[in-house]
């Protein structure tokens, strides 16, 4: 069955949610009581686009799904979604007759915050997923598929009067619907379970049971909420492979939030990054990952300091293994892990506790930083020691330590257990300084000798903040 | 459609639900495998329900008394009493080794999986439906002392399947708790018995229609109200609404006689022919001999086409969107309305659907008595009705008529205790406590199957197979 | 680990059924005192069902629950939860008409008052967020600040033993960071005894001293977390991504 909309699915080339935007956030805001979850929002979802809204937890990504689909009505803001090509002189022109949408040939434009959340679904066609899924459990796959096509089938049926006289423009309708339904139940694998109910299924198949319940309302645009939480990494991997099909194949533009930044930074031509119900950044993935403030409230550590944590970890296994000998926690590792690992920077380990309320002076770069026991103001002899050559010291973490007056090994070596927690309050580093046995490190090197780690650093396997093999480092 | 582009295979980790499903699908075939076995349990099994049918029909086949001048005679049959018992023996047998595989290991094996209850179901459907179409003539033949007294039962146990499978609309189907239900049920009355005394040329056949069409538009009414409430206000809401019309129909006594209710309401007619004596009456067309039970037989025959009815719309709309839609609206009402469905209509169809079953079950109720006042639609009737319906097992229509059998039959049941006296002595009067005892009975059902008796529910669309769904499963809406 | 002792949690063979059909064929765990052990597995494998079990809902059809020397493999729930253990159970179950404050206290029902304070305050520590939302209802909260929740409650009964359930699904990276460093922490300054169960299986086996592996109801690999984390076929089937 061919089920590919009239709509072509554009190559994501250029920036779409700039030029050719089929849903438009403005000045969205929702307050509940005094609570503002959601302030001033502006963002756009471009045609054909898979986007991604991420942020903390509890940064307002789910009350804007839920004014996107109609469940909440925004305090403020317009929210509109179109179908083709629309001028703004027509939005306006909705805008200002009150009405909830108007189509006008191949042109829709649908103002989502004036519409009843059922209509958005029927007529704007907006699908959505929930984040704890919303199954009708005591229904089987099938029956989940064939509800969500009730409008078609309503229409055909005549409002059920002809479908119970058997008229055949239901019959046909029904045929229609059930294609419809083992066209998506094979899509994501289910066509073997189709009369099992769907509360019987493993949790990553009622995932994909969701999306393809979704789909069946034949959406422009599709809102997951969270659609990897909870999957292991193979099953996020499919989840990849089947909305990029969603997308490619049936040209629908994909709205969502997601935790899991594997998905979100391989799969995801725009991203959106909320905290406190504010919009904090907005641009492709590789700008938002390296976005400061991105960093300091969300993804926590950089990303190449996380891939660099994820290759030691891989390589010092891969080594341990070979020699098949045990292990400790940290060492290091091999090149050929690189790309799979940047596609999937999972490696996360200590936690930035603090890292809103305390200030990050390298990423927030406004706050002057409090001087660390020892610090210097600047650096001896007006260079410092290439820091980065101790493991669990990005680039960034360099600039964090120089902004508080950290720039050589011997002032690390000589940190007391005070020091160590301090320097973990400001980098929102809980435990991990210890763990990684920076003093220790760093009493090496200031010694001018190596570690394993240092050695793979100079020459140039791991990315590092000075080029070259220059050691840097004090003799 | 090519797949070759996405394959979100889980086939590489079969998961602990797959492993469920397989198990499920064994479970039921488990035993059947040695044939000697088989046919032993079923000789086995037949046998018991020989025995059974021994022990009850002992009473009704083997010992009979009549009233006789100057007392009770008694009469025996054996004959008919043991032919009875070859026939549940062969009958038995029949069904264990002919129809799906044998049912006879059910004797010895004490799990009943969801899976065994459909074919359970449909076979006790069929055959209580074949019973239900000869039922007066077998009452006739077989009782023809008591046979208007078991007819007339039999008529008010239809009532309470038709008023069942209206409500299991709404409760089960939709998932809304309706505790007025019986307002309904009042409102296809009324409308019936005050049309027909004020206008002459309506009859039953045409107020029909007209009652059930009153009682929907009721429906919708009620529906607007109560559509924003969930839960336990749902109920109350409802409940206060079947009390509203009550009483309203008590005090509005230029209109409806408030409590000297409406009397002389018109018999229904076969084709304009009366069930009356003498000339021009059913028994003088037909040339047969004029009997009361005839109108009986009759009457039983409308609210059995009217329950069958209700039963075909019920299970054809299950099979539509419409119907769909409730069931999914029970499930989940969020969900339903991301995926662009119209609760407030849903929601509204399913409260005049059920009620439009309820006043077409009213106007019935309204032509079988000639008489009705507001004393036959209390809250009690209300509870009566959702007691079946939760009973039998919410949304299953073959556990509504068990239920109904059950409770109304059982209420009549309970009347004839005497034998009590033997145990208790002759100061025990045994009606006294026919509520408590049907209570307790109620009770223990339920202890026994709190999702009702037959819980599973069927699909309504099936790919390849059909499954029945484990109760576990299957939400149950608002107000439960 | 002090592993000379008696285990303080010991699961035997234990089968568990949901109706006729099995979900836990015969599952073996030990939990040693100050110990975090870590269950990992795909979905629907039977690792929440384990969970559950040791809380006697379901219960164990075969086989043996013993903790701190008792057996409470029949005990009722709310017993077994008496002697000190405490769970953040699959899909969090936070009071949501309650406020976070309201469910903080729900969870220290068991805790002399006294403790009260110093344990709101510990779990305000721990999570700044639900200090921000204590007055408002646990409903509202966002789907990781429920997780947060369940979790703080959790931790408000004093617990020897804590059951986590997916304490990562839902939260932002950063989050998910803190809390196993929390977890970590908990057991290191105060001798907690984890067990968790995680799809999240990197950091689940690098924070814990032992891990198990369950396929459909079952211990199919056992080992110390980072002799798991090198075993080939858990790098494949649980850490890598699983491309083709």
């Amino acid at each position: 069955m061919a089920d590919t909309k009239d709509m072509t699915a554009p190559a994501s080339t250029g920036r779409a949610w700039e030029n050719d935007a089929v849903l438009t956030v403005e000045h969205l805001t929702m307050r509940f009581g005094g609570l503002t979850a959601v302030n001033d929002l502006s963002f756009n979802v471009g045609r054909g686009d898979i986007t991604a809204l991420i942020g903390p937890n509890g940064a307002g990504k789910t009350t804007v799904f839920n004014c996107v689909t109609g469940f909440y009505k925004p305090t403020e803001g317009r929210i509109t979604m179109r179908h083709g090509k629309v001028s703004n002189d027509f939005i306006e022109r909705v805008t200002d007759t009150g009405e909830r949408y108007r189509v006008e040939g191949n042109a829709g434009v649908y103002l989502l915050e004036r519409m009843p959340d059922f209509t958005i679904s029927d007529k704007a066609k907006v699908a959505r997923t929930f984040q704890n899924i919303r199954l009708f459990a005591g229904m089987t796959v099938l029956e989940n598929l064939l509800v969500a096509q009730h409008n078609r089938l309503m229409v055909a049926s005549n409002f059920t009067f002809g479908g119970l006289l058997g008229l055949p423009g239901y019959r046909k309708a029904r045929q229609a619907s059930m294609e419809k339904a083992i066209y998506w139940m094979e899509r994501v694998n289910l066509l073997d379970r189709a009369d099992d109910p769907a509360g019987d299924l493993p949790y990553g198949a009622q995932r994909r049971l969701e999306i393809a319940r979704s789909m069946c309302t034949d959406p422009h645009l599709l809102c997951l909420d969270e659609p990897a939480a909870g999957l292991n990494p193979r099953e996020s991997a499919e989840l990849n492979d089947l909305l990029q099909f969603i997308r490619r194949e049936h040209g629908t533009s994909i709205l969502l939030i997601e935790h899991d930044m594997g998905v979100v930074m391989e799969i995801s031509d725009h991203v959106v990054v909320l905290d406190y119900g504010e919009k904090i950044s907005d641009g492709d993935a590789e700008a938002v990952r390296n976005d400061p403030k991105v960093i300091a409230a969300y993804l926590g550590v950089d990303d190449e300091e996380e891939i660099e944590e994820i290759l030691e970890e891989d390589a010092e296994i891969a080594k341990a293994h070979a020699r098949g000998e045990e292990v400790s926690d940290d060492v290091v590792m091999p090149e050929k892990a690189k790309a799979k690992s940047k596609a999937k920077p999972k490696a996360k380990k200590a936690a930035p506790a603090k890292a809103r309320s305390e200030p990050v002076p390298a990423a927030a770069g406004a706050t002057p930083a409090p001087a660390m026991a020892g610090g210097l103001n600047a650096p001896r002899d007006g260079k410092g020691d290439n820091l980065t050559r101790i493991k669990g010291i990005g680039p960034i973490n360099e600039k964090k330590l120089n902004a508080h007056g950290i720039f050589h090994f011997d002032q690390i070596a000589a940190w007391k257990a005070a020091d160590v927690k301090q320097a973990e309050d400001y980098l929102a580093f809980d435990g991990r300084i210890k763990r990684e046995e920076w003093v220790k490190q760093a009493k090496t090197l200031a010694k001018g000798g190596d570690t394993d780690f240092s050695k793979r650093v100079d020459k140039g396997a791991v990315p590092s903040s000075r080029s070259g093999k220059g050691k840097g480092g004090s003799k | 459609m090519s797949s070759n582009d996405t394959q979100p295979a889980d086939v590489n980790h079969p998961e602990g639900a797959q492993i469920k499903r397989e198990e499920r699908l064994a479970a039921p075939n488990l035993p059947a495998d040695d044939p000697a076995n088989s046919y032993a349990a079923a000789i086995k099994d037949a046998a018991i329900a020989a025995l059974l049918a021994g022990v009850l029909g002992f009473f009704f086949l083997a010992i009979r008394t009549d009233i006789a001048p100057g007392g009770l005679e008694v009469t025996t049959r054996w004959a008919l009493w043991i032919i009875s018992m070859i026939v549940v023996f062969g009958g038995r047998l029949a069904i264990s080794l002919f129809f799906r595989g044998g049912k006879a290991k059910g004797a010895g094996n004490k799990v009943v999986s969801a899976v065994a209850v459909p074919g359970l179901g449909t076979w006790l459907g069929r055959i209580l439906f074949a019973f239900a179409v000869i039922l007066p003539f077998f009452f006739v033949y077989f009782f023809p002392g008591r046979d208007r007294q078991f007819i007339d039962l039999a008529i008010l146990i239809m009532t309470y399947i038709m008023l069942g499978w209206g409500l299991n609309i709404v409760v089960g189907l939709a998932g809304l708790l309706d505790l007025g239900y019986v307002a309904f049920y009042a409102v296809g009355a009324y409308s019936f018995a005050l049309l027909a005394t004020h206008f002459d040329f309506i009859g039953f056949w045409i107020a029909l229609p007209l009652a059930g069409i009153l009682a929907a538009f009721w429906g919708m009414i009620l529906g607007f109200p109560v559509l924003r409430l969930r839960g336990d206000y749902l109920a109350i809401v409802t409940l206060a609404f079947g009390e509203i019309i009550r009483v309203v129909l008590l005090n509005w006594y230029e209109f409806t006689g408030g409590p000297d209710g409406v009397s002389g309401i018109p018999k229904p007619t076969l084709f304009g022919l009366e069930f009356t004596r003498g000339e021009g009456g059913f028994a003088d067309f037909f040339g047969l001999e004029y009997d009361s039970i005839q109108r009986f037989i009759f009457l039983y025959y409308i609210i059995f086409i009217l329950a069958i009815a209700t039963n075909l719309i019920t299970m054809r709309l299950r099979k539509m969107p419409i119907g769909r839609a409730w069931e999914a609206l029970r499930e989940d009402e969020i969900a339903c309305r991301s995926l662009g469905i119209n609760t407030t209509n849903t929601k509204l169809t399913a409260f005049s659907t059920g009620a439009m079953f309820g006043g077409l079950a009213g106007s019935f109720f309204a032509t079988r008595q000639g008489f009705i006042s507001p004393e036959s639609f209390t809250f009690l009737e209300s509870a009566i009705i959702l007691a079946i319906v939760v009973l039998g097992g919410l949304g299953s229509q073959i556990g509504v008529v068990i239920a109904s059998i059950v409770m109304i039959g059982g209420i009549e049941l309970l009347r004839n205790l005497d034998f009590l006296q033997a145990i208790f002595g002759s100061n025990f009067d045994p009606t006294q406590y026919r509520m408590l005892i049907f209570g307790l009975a109620m009770v223990l059902i339920m202890v026994w199957k709190p999702r009702g008796l037959i819980s599973s529910r069927n699909p309504s669309a099936i790919y390849k197979e059909k499954k029945a769904i484990g109760a576990d499963m299957v939400a149950q809406g608002e107000g439960h | 680990m002090s592993e000379t002792s008696a285990p303080l949690l010991s699961v035997s063979g234990v089968e568990t059924y949901y109706g006729n059909i099995v979900a836990l064929r015969g599952v073996d765990i030990d939990v040693h005192r100050g110990e975090i052990v870590t269950l990992i597995g795909a979905n629907g494998a039977g690792k929440s069902t384990l969970m559950m079990t040791i809380c006697g809902n379901p219960r164990a059809r075969h086989g043996q629950i013993v903790y701190d020397g008792t057996d409470i493999s029949a005990m009722p729930t709310h017993e077994i939860m008496r002697l000190g253990i405490a769970q953040s159970p699959e899909g969090r179950r936070i009071f949501p008409r309650m406020t976070v404050m309201e469910n903080l206290q729900m969870g220290a029902q068991l805790v002399d008052d006294k403790y009260f304070d110093d344990d709101v305050k510990r779990v305000f520590d721990l999570f700044p967020r639900l200090k921000e939302r204590q007055v408002q209802r646990g409903g509202t909260l966002s789907g990781g600040e429920q997780q947060m929740l369940a979790i703080g409650r959790a931790l408000m009964s004093r617990p020897k033993l804590l059951l986590l359930d997916e304490p990562s699904l839902g939260l932002a990276p950063l989050i998910v960071r803190q809390i196993f460093d929390i977890i970590g922490d908990l057991n290191k300054n105060e001798g907690l005894t984890v067990f968790l169960v995680e799809q999240n299986a990197f950091h689940a086996l690098k924070l814990a001293h032992r891990g198990h592996v369950m396929v459909n109801g079952k211990i199919t690999m056992s080992g110390t977390g980072a002799e798991l984390l090198k075993r080939e076929e858990v790098r494949a089937a649980y850490l890598e991504g699983g491309k083709h």
